[in-house]
């Protein structure tokens, strides 16, 4: 099969890789470059444990083939924060217990996040709508809703 | 099940038991640094993809790999010939027999008819995963196609087709719990009687990792090791070897690393984890597989699938007399691990419920069907036999003309009857039953909701109240009366504490964690016991060449029993620490007091030496007691002496749209009581979590079949996985009657709300839809489903 070089940022650092039309942008971030924070749960476009940032927008990795996206700016879970630094959504999402096994933590992270940087005092309503394309099996959604609204406060109050 | 007197030790609620502490699992996740099956990667590693059935039934007339097998990167193709002629074992077998059980093999390929839709037929591995599922799709199967039958009931019927050789008439087992003529007699005596004929849906679990595996096999050592999406590793390893594959235990090492969610789906051995393991066994090669969606909604085992027949007998005050019940429980096409003892013993022994039932009695019809297998999913049995026990409780209420509180409270088990023997062979532990329920009625102000609904009724909306209370019966042990009901293996937990010389702990406990907090909750556990930090703690779980021996999480046993070992160990590292402390402080042992961490001579507080002292002391060995071994650990095996017997109350309040038949839950109330609470925000996790099961499987999810047995629900947007705007806030709160059957009192709660919830909404909908004489509507209660019903009306 036909392969194409492109080039991608990640999370600031540029790279160069070789790809057949098919692959999924999601596999070439974890496949081909190794970002395994974005996590594969669906083959429909269903669960968002797949969401990084591109170009800005959360979009689902597994919904757009990398040639699609050369040269774009792509922004994983592991651009967000690190250890001793968490972002104040991480901490939230730490303090009010809104992950359990994680799987959909990645994804949720980068939608959320995205959604923050424009919502500045949103309803619990809202908030439940925007994490809507993200599943999780494990926390119910009240945990996750409690860390997004208490990160726009702590937002809000800067 | 037996009780015995109590082995509880006071925990010291002040210490860190009992404190809401962070998850020391968040920080690597929060990151993207957890490290899933899917996320491993070795070099030389080949790709599985897997063959399956896209029939529900049929005969497999021939199989041609040969142009799979010309594919560019494919490395070979196996059959279920292949698998059979290497000589290995190749059974998947089930682990809880009953009397009379039909047990046809379960092979990891099919060989000479497939059973379901999804039965593995072939094996392509590949230098890449795209490579190899291209090459699947060459692969020919010529099939002689056979009818379907998908339907519990239907499959025992005459003139139905025979799905295994082994059984003519389709049943597994029939299968008889309790007294037939004491119930008889109650039915005569009681005043009325009252009954509901319901099904349960199929529950496909959903954890959104799908399940995993890479193996490696290596020749030269002749070991195995595979990382898979597993809830208890040492039974995977021990199924391996004595099921499937004929390698001695010791040479197979089961590692899994983070996983990512299970409810039960990722407790059994599959074929397809096995024959991941076998193909590397033939190449020499890392083989990984991942199930795509749709592949695991066709393999992962589903959950459920009755059909019920339920009556209740009962005298005019609300006094219940008896209890009968008949249901046809779907296996689908292969007995699962827990498929057999799911539908028998872990359901027909909570149909007491929280009550005072003198006579009941449970017959259960066993079925295949050409469909995925069922086995346990979160709530396994108990959901179903609760979900039984408070239908049946609201039906009598309307047959009396009672409120469906009041015919509860008349029914309680009392507090002060405790250990309870039910009807149904159980001795509940402890409970305060009155207590949970009236706190959880208080938090709705249930008197006011009453008169609430009643002005709303003369407005035209329809509010709806449902209450269920539930017991879980958790923890699976002790062994013994394990094995005499048919259990395969035992039901203890292992566990390992262990200083080291610079005074921190490692736990190596045999559970496996898929989102629990087993990591915090189990330092929180030996930190309270030693007296130590819980930064102290390190608690390393879910590998089978670390961890001597396990039976793994499933079943709410982790903080009982693998809680109960750790506590138990702990005790016994104290211990030993104390003899220590009392041959250096030269005085005797039972002068040595201990308190945070510190021993010290009764009455001379001065004279003290901590805890994380006297393991550097152990590891020196320079001035040990006499005849005592230098170290500090302790390995503990822990069987309990009963079940435990978590329990509460859940209301939802409904509201539903009479143009539409839309529900919006507009309250959703859980009082839990899981004994002692070792971190009251994991526990409010999990409750949160199993509201949220429970709301989904009695609002929106339900595998559905066509006539042929092909899936209709095999994708995420055809099965309704609730999403953040299905589900309301919740409202928690929590009542603690410690277990005298646990060395710390605890309960457990991992599945409690999913038992809960289902009867609580389904209740509420029946409530609001009282004027419409609606008594009883199937789970998933749809707006369609509502809507007919009140056009029928
Ligand atoms: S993997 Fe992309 S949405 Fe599920
Ligand atoms: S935390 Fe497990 S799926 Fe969300």
């Amino acid at each position: 099969m036909a392969e194409n070089d492109i080039s991608l940022i990640v999370n600031g650092t540029e790279h160069e890789l070789t790809v057949e039309p098919r692959t999924l942008l999601v596999t070439a971030l974890r496949e081909e470059l190794g970002y395994t924070g974005a996590n594969v749960g669906c083959d429909t476009a269903r669960c968002g444990a797949c969401t990084v940032r591109l170009d800005g927008d959360a979009i689902k990795s597994c919904l757009r083939f990398a040639v699609q996206v050369d040269g774009a700016e792509v922004e994983t879970v592991e651009g967000l924060g690190e250890h001793g630094d968490l972002t104040p959504l991480q901490e939230c999402f730490q303090e009010h217990h809104s992950l359990q096994c994680g799987f959909c933590t990645p994804g949720m992270l980068m939608t959320a996040d995205t959604f923050l940087q424009d919502a500045e005092a949103p309803s619990r309503e809202e908030i439940r709508e925007a994490i809507e394309g993200n599943l999780c099996r494990c926390t119910g959604y009240h945990n996750i809703v409690d860390a997004i609204e208490d990160t726009a406060n702590r937002l809000g109050e800067r | 099940m037996s009780g015995a007197e109590s082995e509880r030790e006071e925990p010291d609620v002040e210490g860190v038991f009992g404190a809401g502490i962070k998850r020391d699992e968040d920080l690597p996740l929060l990151l993207g640094e957890g490290t899933y099956t899917d996320d491993i990667s070795l070099p030389g590693m080949t790709y599985l993809a897997i063959k399956r059935s896209d029939h529900a039934h049929a005969r497999i007339v021939d199989i041609d790999t040969s142009e799979a097998e010309s594919k560019a990167d494919v490395v070979a193709v196996y059959t279920g010939d292949d698998v059979e002629a290497s000589g290995v074992p190749n059974t998947i077998p089930t682990a809880w027999d009953l009397p009379g059980l039909v047990q046809p093999q379960y092979r990891m390929l099919a060989i000479d008819k497939v059973r379901h839709e999804g039965d593995g037929v072939a094996a392509v591995v590949a230098e890449t995963p795209q490579a190899a599922h291209e090459a699947r799709k060459r692969i020919h199967v010529e099939y002689e196609e056979l009818e379907a039958v998908t339907d519990p009931v239907t499959a025992v019927e005459r003139d139905i087709p025979q799905i295994h050789e082994e059984s003519d008439d389709n049943i597994a087992f029939d299968f008889e719990l309790g007294d037939a003529d004491a119930v008889n007699e109650s039915f005569s005596a009681a005043d009325r009687t009252a009954s509901v004929t319901l099904r349960q849906p199929r529950l496909i679990p959903n954890a959104i990792e799908p399940r995993a595996a890479v193996a490696d096999w290596n020749d030269s050592t002749q070991k195995l090791r595979l990382w898979m999406t597993s809830q208890n590793p040492h039974l995977h390893r021990m199924l391996l070897s004595a099921g499937t594959l004929g390698i001695p235990e010791n040479n197979i090492r089961v590692i899994a690393p983070e996983v990512g969610g299970g409810f039960g789906s990722k407790i059994y051995h599959y074929p397809d984890e096995a024959i991941t393991a076998w193909c590397s066994m033939q190449l020499g090669r890392p083989v990984k597989w991942r199930a795509s969606r749709s592949e695991g909604y066709l393999t992962d085992c589903h959950g459920r699938d009755h059909v019920t027949d339920a009556e209740i007998a009962i005298d005019n005050d609300g006094t219940i007399q008896g209890v009968r019940v008949e249901t046809h429980a779907g296996l689908g096409a292969h007995l699962s691990q827990f498929g057999t003892a799911t539908p028998s013993y872990l359901y027909a022994t909570v149909l007491s419920g929280q009550y005072t039932i003198p006579a009941i009695h449970c017959r259960v019809i066993g079925a295949f069907t050409t469909t995925t297998p069922v086995d346990a999913y979160r709530g396994a049995g108990r959901a179903e036999g609760i979900y039984v026990i408070e239908r049946l409780m609201d039906v009598a209420a309307r047959e009396l003309g009672m409120d469906p509180t009041e015919i509860r409270r008349k029914n309680l088990i009392p507090a002060d009857e405790f250990p309870y023997e039910s009807a149904a062979a159980l001795v509940y532990d402890s409970g305060e039953y009155e207590r949970a329920m009236e706190t959880a009625l208080e938090h709705v102000d249930y008197e006011t909701l009453r008169e609430q609904q009643q002005t709303l009724r003369e407005e035209g909306r329809y509010l709806g109240i449902g209450v269920a209370n539930f017991i879980e019966s958790a923890g699976l042990s002790p062994s013994g009366l394990a094995g005499q009901l048919g259990a395969q293996a035992g039901g203890w937990e292992s566990s390992i504490v262990r200083f080291d010389s610079t005074g921190s702990v490692t736990v190596l406990a045999g559970t496996a964690d898929q989102g629990q907090g087993h990591r915090t909750t189990y330092a929180q556990i030996a930190a309270e016991e030693l007296g130590i930090s819980v930064d102290d703690v390190e608690v390393v779980e879910g590998d089978t060449d670390r961890i001597p021996q396990g039976m793994g999480t499933y079943g709410s046993r982790s903080a009982s029993v693998g809680g109960g070992s750790i506590a138990r160990g702990a005790r016994d590292v104290r211990e030993k620490a104390r003899r220590i402390a009392a041959h250096q402080l030269e005085a005797s042992v039972d002068d040595i007091e201990f308190e945070d961490g510190e021993f010290y001579v009764a009455g001379a507080s001065d004279r003290s030496l901590h805890i994380q002292a006297i393991a550097h002391e152990a590891y020196l060995g320079h001035d040990l007691p006499e005849e005592m071994d230098p170290g500090l650990e302790a390995t503990n095996f822990y069987d309990p002496e009963n079940f435990t017997y978590p329990f509460g109350t859940h209301v939802a309040v409904v509201e539903i749209d009479p143009e539409t038949g839309a529900i919006t839950i507009e309250r959703y109330v859980a009082v839990d009581d899981c004994g002692e609470i070792i971190n009251p925000t994991i526990v409010e996790g999990q409750v949160h979590g199993g509201i949220a099961q429970g709301i989904g499987a009695a609002l929106y999810e339900g595998a559905a079949y066509d006539e042929d047995g092909h899936l209709q629900t095999r994708r995420m947007d055809e099965y309704a996985v609730p999403h953040a705007t299905y589900l309301p806030d919740f409202e928690t709160d929590s009542t603690v009657t410690p277990s005298p059957h646990n060395p710390i009192g605890v309960k457990g709660v991992g599945e409690s709300a999913t038992i809960a919830a289902a009867p609580a909404v389904v209740a509420a909908v029946t409530d609001a839809l009282e004027p419409f004489d609606v008594d009883h509507l199937d789970m998933p209660v749809t707006p369609e489903t509502v809507w007919r019903a009140m056009e029928e009306e």
